[in-house]
């Protein structure tokens, strides 16, 4: 029961917020945010008490054996964690804009929230798909609606191509729910026992299906192509659903569906899939240090991050796992905050050109120091967030593969030179036209980059509990890989 | 089967009704009359009957079919607004009792125990709608459309008599049961080749009256000319009363024949796939657009019968259910804004006059939007289960690159059918608040949530079908 609550809180109080349109929007939101975080903690501590995790099953389609059935293990804990941690902070970065209460924008905001929660909940593999497709509407809308220039062709893109992904994980899904024996069913780990035992080519087949569909969503090179301009013109809040929570469905995806169901699917495809991700990372890289626009460059700089996690999971290992699960809790936070603080500046400024902005350090002391840390946790600097998950990852790639190794490796020179350019160029230096007189942080404002501070600098400090809470779900799935 | 003949009866009597009573009441006994059918229909549940000396059998699949054709028909009947209000339609009754008795003819297609039933419902229903299509009779379209489809239907129906006529002389037999024996115990070396020709021939007919592709030439202009309220009948009723027809035949008694009739039905379901898809992306007008992805749908339906082992009814009945209840909403809200448009825009049924329709009528807009969602398969609505029950079902019977190709046609079919989305929800323009007639706000809500709810919740009726 507790696992339906925390799958369709944020979804009754969105449909609220967007039927009855109350005037205190922002607090409605705020408030459902938190109380869902309380729940999903208390989930997660159940969950962990619990010797297999939490399951919730319930005869959805029952004729067709598709069953309406959640659960939380080591493995999704952290993915639901984050999705609950990351709402209430997105939710609160609305605070005084215009959006605040725009109940319509807020209720689509938690729409998406439950469609991201029933994903990483589901237990059924196409129970997993509905969500995974139905998450694309609520963000569809935010992005369309309150998207800036251009929108409606790039928007419009996004949703095709993104849909368009996912059809090939149907079609891979269908096939191996019809191998499974009797009457079908189509439950996630009875799917598992059906896939490994396919042929070698049938399993690398349904590996590419699989694997596009989720390379599109993260997105992996070359499947890419739309996530640049969606991020940048999506308005900041849905961009920062999409890249801090949307985005690992896919590598959530590859954990929880590939890995465990075609094992010689990899073996055929995984060096493959493991070279476009590594490409993907110093591509990314490269090209993020040519933006002008701040917030495509934090795009591109997700983009170079997705790939390594990507990387880590392909090579199978604890490490890698882990890695990837740490990383995608830390990328979310650090992500957030980074395009927070561009959003930020876009309000006082008007502008997200990089070569107009310069010296904003000498009117706001906070923003600053709040930068530094964000880009830090994102560059993997010792002692934030983003070095134990780059780090583990680096790592399991090595073992893989020591030349796929070094060439990811330089995405931490890469990394720290775009990273920091762009604290350079909006930080320091000589304050420009556009960046006089700026506005110091308002207490709503710093309520959501303290805490994400601290957030980043503990996850670097303090790693151990998260890593031994999901250690035990990652080792059952590595020994499943055996 | 009582439903035959009380729906025969409702038609005439509408027929004298109309002497004395208002559009608005007639408008009512006929949504009345339809419960009455329906519930008529239900009674039959679970007794599997031949009637009219073994012509007419009923079954549960049978009643299924029936039983979508009359929910169509009571939604189509609902959202009828405009007769009586001009000179042109001054006799409304008419137009309810035509469609009550095109209802009849329906209704005999889907049961069938006798090859000259299906011709006679064929012709009942066609009559009724060459008339219906006509019936906008100063409109040189809805003439031009009425003569098409007069002829192309009259010509079809000629190809399918042909059949049956060929299928006669090689078996001696009209009822299907007889066939059937005949054609299973006998072997296809020793059966006349005009046989196979004939069988060929009663399919072709059937494919014409579901738009199949290359069959498909008269459906874009007749679904443009004809009324828009006639249009959403056509794309319902006719389309599944067809289709159940030649579903009934290919998997009953041309089931041992597969080998004919096989090849064909699979290439062609796969044309008219790419036909319908394809040539949906290039329209501006709505209306056009709902002609094509009709021809789509058809399509996926095809995507059942186009191999040996047939599909479950389950799944057939499901999609047409799912596909009426999306087609009757977007045809609603198009009637709504086209006649909202009609006095200010050349081209009131293109989808720029849907423009910022989201604006000042939230409410349409919603319909519109949801049902759109529903027809382009994506999930939390029926039309996602729809298309997921035949693929998942097609894919089972080994037909794997038809399905590919039907998964990446949906692709395609999210594009015009976002367009429509995205002319009401993201285009400015200025549409005021259009007034709707309170019947016509329930059967849209009606239709609206049940597609929602079937989107959730599927079991609801798939544990029926």
């Amino acid at each position: 029961m507790s696992l339906l609550f925390i799958l369709f809180f944020p979804l009754v109080i969105g449909a609220i917020l967007l039927v009855a349109k109350p005037k205190q929007a922002f607090a409605i939101s705020l408030i459902a945010s938190i109380i869902e975080l309380v729940a999903t903690v208390l989930v997660l501590q159940d969950a962990a008490a619990a010797e297999n995790g939490l399951v919730f099953t319930k005869p959805w389609i029952e004729e067709a054996g598709i069953s309406f059935s959640l659960w939380v293990d080591g493995v999704n804990g952290i993915l639901i964690a984050l999705c609950a941690l990351m709402v209430p902070f997105i939710v609160a970065t609305t605070a005084n804009s215009d959006k605040a209460n725009n109940s319509q924008y807020q209720g689509l905001m938690l729409a998406m929230q439950t469609a991201l929660m029933g994903a990483f909940l589901a237990k059924d593999a196409f129970l997993f798909y509905f969500f995974f497709e139905a998450s694309l509407l609520p963000i569809y809308f935010l992005a369309a609606i309150y998207g800036g220039e251009n929108k409606n062709a790039i928007t419009f893109k996004f949703f095709v191509y993104t849909l368009f992904g996912s059809l090939f994980l149907l079609i891979g899904l269908i096939y191996v729910y019809l191998v499974t024996p009797g009457s079908h069913s189509s439950d996630i780990e009875t799917l598992y026992q059906t896939a490994i035992m396919l042929p070698e080519h049938i399993q690398g087949n349904l590996f590419l299906a699989f694997f596009i569909a989720f390379a599109i969503k993260m997105p992996i090179f070359p499947f890419h192509t739309w996530q640049p301009d969606t991020y940048t013109v999506a308005p900041t809040q849905a961009t920062m659903l999409l890249s801090g929570i949307m985005l690992k469905m896919g590598t959530y995806g590859l954990i929880r569906l590939v890995l465990p169901m075609f094992p010689l699917g990899i073996i055929t495809w995984g060096n493959t899939a493991t070279i476009l991700s590594v490409i993907g990372i110093i591509y990314g890289s490269v090209i993020a240090i040519q933006q002008k626009d701040a917030k495509r460059l934090l795009a591109y700089s997700s983009f170079a991050h997705v790939g390594l996690m990507s990387a880590g999971i392909l090579s199978q290992s604890l490490e890698g796992i882990q890695g990837a699960l740490y990383q995608m809790l830390s990328h979310g936070i650090n992500i957030v905050g980074l395009f927070f603080i561009i959003e930020i500046i876009e309000r006082r400024t008007k502008s997200r050109e990089i070569a107009q902005m310069g010296g904003i350090t000498q009117y706001s002391y906070v923003l600053t120091v709040a930068f530094v840390i964000l880009s830090l946790g994102s560059v993997a600097l010792p002692l934030t967030n983003g070095f134990i998950g780059e780090f583990l990852l680096l790592k399991s790639v090595f073992d893989h593969d020591m030349i796929l190794g070094i060439v990811a490796s330089i995405t931490i020179i890469l990394g720290a030179v775009y990273t920091l350019r762009l604290i350079q160029k909006t930080m320091f230096g000589n304050f420009s036209r556009i960046t006089k007189d700026f506005e110091d942080l308002s207490s709503a404002e710093k309520w959501v980059l303290i805490p994400l501070c601290a957030l980043v600098i503990g996850g670097g400090v303090y790693p151990t509990w998260i890593l031994n809470l999901t250690e035990p779900g990652v080792q059952a799935l590595v020994s499943l890989l055996k | 089967m009582t439903a035959i003949i009380a729906l025969s009866l409702f038609g005439i009597s509408n027929l004298f009704l109309g002497f004395w009573f208002p559009r608005k009441t007639i408008q009512l006994i006929t949504l009345l009359f339809l419960v009455v059918s329906m519930a008529l229909t239900v009674s039959d549940w679970n007794h599997e009957l031949l009637w009219f000396g073994n012509m007419f059998r009923t079954t549960n699949t049978s009643i299924n079919f029936s039983l979508i054709i009359q929910l169509a028909a009571f939604f189509v009947v609902a959202f009828s607004k405009a007769f009586g209000q001009d000179d042109e339609h001054t006799h409304p009754a008419e137009y309810y009792a035509i469609m009550l008795f095109s209802v009849v003819g329906a209704i005999l297609m889907v049961s069938f125990d006798h090859m000259i039933v299906l011709f006679v419902g064929l012709e009942i229903l066609s009559v009724a709608m060459y008339v219906l299509t006509g019936s906008d009779k100063r409109n040189l379209r809805s003439n031009e459309a009425a003569i098409k489809y007069f002829l192309m239907g009259s010509f079809t129906t000629g190809i399918l008599l042909f059949g049956i006529t060929l299928v006669y002389g090689a078996t001696r037999s009209f009822y299907i049961s007889n066939i059937g024996t005949i054609l299973t115990s006998t072997a296809p070396e020793s059966m006349p080749s005009f046989l196979f020709i004939g069988v060929l021939l009663i399919i072709v007919g059937l494919l014409f009256k579901v738009s199949a592709a290359p069959f498909h030439f008269w459906t874009p202009d007749v679904y443009e000319g004809a009324p828009t309220i006639f249009t959403m009948f056509m794309s319902t009723i006719v389309k599944t009363a067809s289709f159940a027809a030649l579903f009934h035949l290919v998997s009953g008694i041309f089931g041992s024949l597969y080998t004919i009739w096989v090849l064909p039905v699979y290439f062609i379901s796969m044309l008219t796939l790419v036909v319908g898809n394809i040539s949906a992306v290039y329209q501006q007008s709505v209306k056009r657009m709902l002609a094509f992805s009709s021809i789509s749908h058809a399509g996926y339906l095809l995507l059942t019968v186009s191999s040996k082992q047939i599909s479950t009814t389950s799944s057939i009945l499901y999609y047409s259910l799912s596909y009426t209840l999306a087609t009757v909403v977007a045809f609603a809200v198009l009637i709504l804004v086209s006649e909202y448009q009609s006095a200010r825009v050349e081209k009131p049924e293109n989808f720029s006059s849907f423009e910022g329709l989201a604006k000042n009528n939230p409410g349409l807009a919603l319909c519109f939007s949801i049902s759109m969602l529903s027809l382009a398969g994506i999930p939390l609505t029926a039309g996602f289960w729809g298309k997921f029950f035949i693929f998942s079902d097609t894919f089972s019977r080994n037909i794997i690159y038809p399905v590919i190709l039907a998964i990446l046609m949906s692709a395609v079919g999210i594009y015009y059918y976002f367009k429509g989305i995205i002319a009401v929800y993201l285009k400015a323009g200025e549409i005021e608040k259009i007034e709707v007639p309170a019947l016509f706000k329930i059967a849209l809500w009606t239709c609206t949530l049940g597609t929602i709810i079937l989107g959730i919740y599927p079991s609801l009726v798939k544990s029926v079908f």
